[in-house]
């Protein structure tokens, strides 16, 4: 359970005179939860897109599953599934269908075993039944989400990319959405990279969590970069929302603030 | 690779022993094989035992026909022991089982004959709900219109000058064009018949009456319902979608007022011009198709024009242009509003916009052709 799947290394990424990513490493292991944290404009979309090939960094090297892949589709496909912001299920298809997009794709699969299995999928993202044959359109937000998660483990892939997959959702969505992740992690032994804003999913669910500060990556535990000396971190972990999401998670050390602070939140 | 499963009679039971990979690209062979046992297993040979102590690897699909297979057989009335599960295999296993799946919905597809007379009385009733629809539509526009003749003041004219230049001064160049060519093409036909008698000159006419009285109006009605009608929805449904419409709606404007009137008056002003336009560039094609090909001179043009083409022939012609352009107009901006929810949405009614609009212009011109031979013009 030590292997590596995502192998950044040395990552520069430039827009214009802009440097996004400056030196930037990143491990992806088997079987964990990653959460990717930064503020806005510090390119967590972009290190998806790097990652998932569909964009070549100016320098560096991004390795998925051993492989470069923008270079060579082969090697990631089927072993990969992505949950975009809102879904991106092609509007067109209905939900079953668009999780049967990827089965149907070099597979020979009878008509009767890819409804089956265009059922089960739906049912492990906790959608109900009739929701198969409805539109994206016709879904909430939440569910769209569901769905795209849906067509992102049609194949059984290693490793998921989550870009916000609790942005949009109201509180307890969110956090049912999290202990489906997690359950689905944890029952299908995936790998899990989440890009996130939200405290309460990275105390929760992730194993590990990698913050985009100063263009490069500062990962460790949640507790880890939650005593980090970065203004930045501290400034995430101690406002007012990680502290919530601290107290709420049982978390016992609020280090680093004054006590005036402390006493707002404890009294 | 071995097949994926083994069977062995024992005494009191069947024993299906599984091995190797259980996974997706192998679930067809699977799927087949595993459905063959089932078929030919009955409650007379005795249980059967699953041992799955021999799978290697499995995904959901796997999982989903060793649970599908003890579903099948149970159903049957045979008893099923499940063994050897791979600890590393209980979570999927559990967690197939903890939310078993419904069949998806819509699994009795009904007779092919019902199907037909259901698409057939589908569509019959969404042509007519369609023409509701408009029409509804159009008691709204004329309401909205004469709201806004009480008070000229929300009249909107920098929305309105937009549209005539978008819809209006950016069309010249295409129409222009394409009725020039008509034009040549009108008189190089035309000219070729009438030889024939003798009477070549009756081609500026020929050419004269059909330009003003039928032909440009209706292919400038048909190029701009393309060009602007399809475009008004377009804009329209991509507000529809970005929750623009709705915006406007909470603040407290009509999108009726803000979107669909200017629209409308700019291409009933525009599409007129255009008409008249397209007609003089037509008859410019005609004309140089005369000096060149047919050596009328230009005075001899001008001159057997003016006979031929009188005013009542021209505003035959040009009375149509206004219908034409609010028909075009209402359409575009009616399925603009009907967008609803995605993208896909807007494409779809954007086609439909072209499709009706053109078609009702097309209707309209022959009742136009009816009213006018009944009046004796």
């Amino acid at each position: 359970m030590s292997g590596t799947l995502v192998e950044v290394r040395g990552l520069v990424t430039r827009f214009g005179p802009k440097t996004i990513h400056d030196g930037l490493d990143l491990d992806v292991r088997e079987g964990e939860v990653l959460a990717v944290i930064g503020g806005s404009g510090t390119g967590k979309s972009v290190l998806l897109r790097l990652m998932l090939g569909l964009m070549r960094p100016a320098w560096g090297s991004v390795r998925v599953f051993g492989a470069d892949p923008a270079v060579d589709r082969r090697a990631t496909q089927g072993r990969i599934g992505v949950l975009f912001q809102d879904g991106a299920l092609f509007s067109s298809l209905t939900v079953a269908e668009n999780v049967q997009v990827p089965l149907k794709e070099g597979f020979d699969l009878s008509p009767d075993l890819l409804d089956e299995l265009a059922a089960l999928k739906l049912a492990l993202v906790g959608l109900p039944p009739d929701a198969g044959a409805k539109l994206p359109s016709e879904l909430s937000g939440g569910m769209r989400k569901r769905a795209g998660l849906a067509r992102a483990l049609a194949l059984d892939p290693e490793l998921v990319f989550l870009d916000e997959p609790t942005a949009g959702l109201d509180p307890i969505g969110a956090s049912a959405f999290d202990r489906l992740i997690r359950g689905l992690q944890q029952s299908l032994g995936l790998a899990v990279v989440m890009i996130t804003h939200d405290v309460d999913s990275i105390l929760g669910i992730a194993d590990r969590v990698a913050a985009i500060v100063d263009r490069r990556i500062v990962a460790g535990t949640a507790d880890e970069l939650r005593q980090h000396p970065h203004p930045w971190l501290k400034d995430y972990f101690g406002g007012p929302r990680g502290r919530d999401a601290a107290t709420a998670h049982g978390a016992v050390h609020a280090r680093g603030e004054a006590p005036a602070a402390r006493a707002r939140i404890w009294g | 690779m071995p097949f994926p499963f083994a069977i062995r009679d024992e005494t009191d039971a069947r024993l299906l022993l599984a091995e190797g990979d259980w996974r997706l690209d192998r679930a067809p062979a699977l799927d087949a094989a595993l459905s063959g046992f089932v078929a030919g297993h009955d409650a007379a040979k005795g249980d059967v035992r699953l041992c799955l102590a021999g799978i290697e690897a499995l995904d959901t699909a796997g999982a989903w026909l060793v649970l599908r297979t003890r579903r099948r057989l149970e159903r049957a009335g045979i008893e099923v022991d499940v063994e050897g599960v791979r600890p590393e295999h209980r979570a999927l296993f559990g967690a197939i089982e903890r939310v078993w799946p419904e069949p998806l919905a819509d699994a009795g597809r009904p007779h092919p004959l019902l199907r037909l007379l259901d698409a057939v009385g589908g569509a019959a009733l969404k042509g007519a709900g369609g023409l509701l629809d408009l029409l509804a539509f159009l008691g709204s526009v004329v309401k909205t219109a004469l709201r806004l003749l009480a008070h000229p003041k929300r009249l909107r004219p920098a929305a309105f000058v937009h549209h005539l230049e978008e819809t209006g001064v950016k069309a010249l160049p295409i129409v222009g064009l394409l009725s020039f060519l008509i034009g040549v093409v009108l008189a190089y036909q035309s000219s070729s018949q009438l030889k024939q008698f003798g009477a070549e000159v009756f081609t500026i006419d020929l050419l004269g009456i059909s330009v003003f009285r039928e032909l440009g109006v209706l292919l400038t009605a048909i190029i701009v319902a393309g060009r602007s009608g399809s475009a008004f929805t377009a804009q329209i449904g991509a507000m529809q979608v970005g929750e623009e419409v709705d915006a406007m709606r909470v603040i407290g404007l009509d999108p009726l007022e803000v979107l669909v009137l200017p629209r409308v008056l700019a291409l009933v002003v525009a599409l007129p011009l255009l008409g008249f336009f397209a007609g003089v560039m037509a008859l410019t094609g005609g004309a140089v198709v005369a000096t060149l090909s047919l050596g009328i001179p230009m005075a001899q043009f001008l001159r057997q024009l003016q006979g031929a083409v009188g005013l009542g022939v021209f505003l035959a012609g040009l009375v149509k242009a206004p219908v034409f352009a609010f028909l075009i107009a209402l359409v575009g901006c009616r399925n603009g509003l009907n967008v609803e929810g995605s993208a896909e949405s807007v494409g779809r009614l954007t086609t439909s916009a072209v499709v009706v609009s053109i078609f009702l212009v097309i209707v309209a011109d022959a009742l136009f052709s009816i009213l006018f031979q009944a009046f004796g013009l």
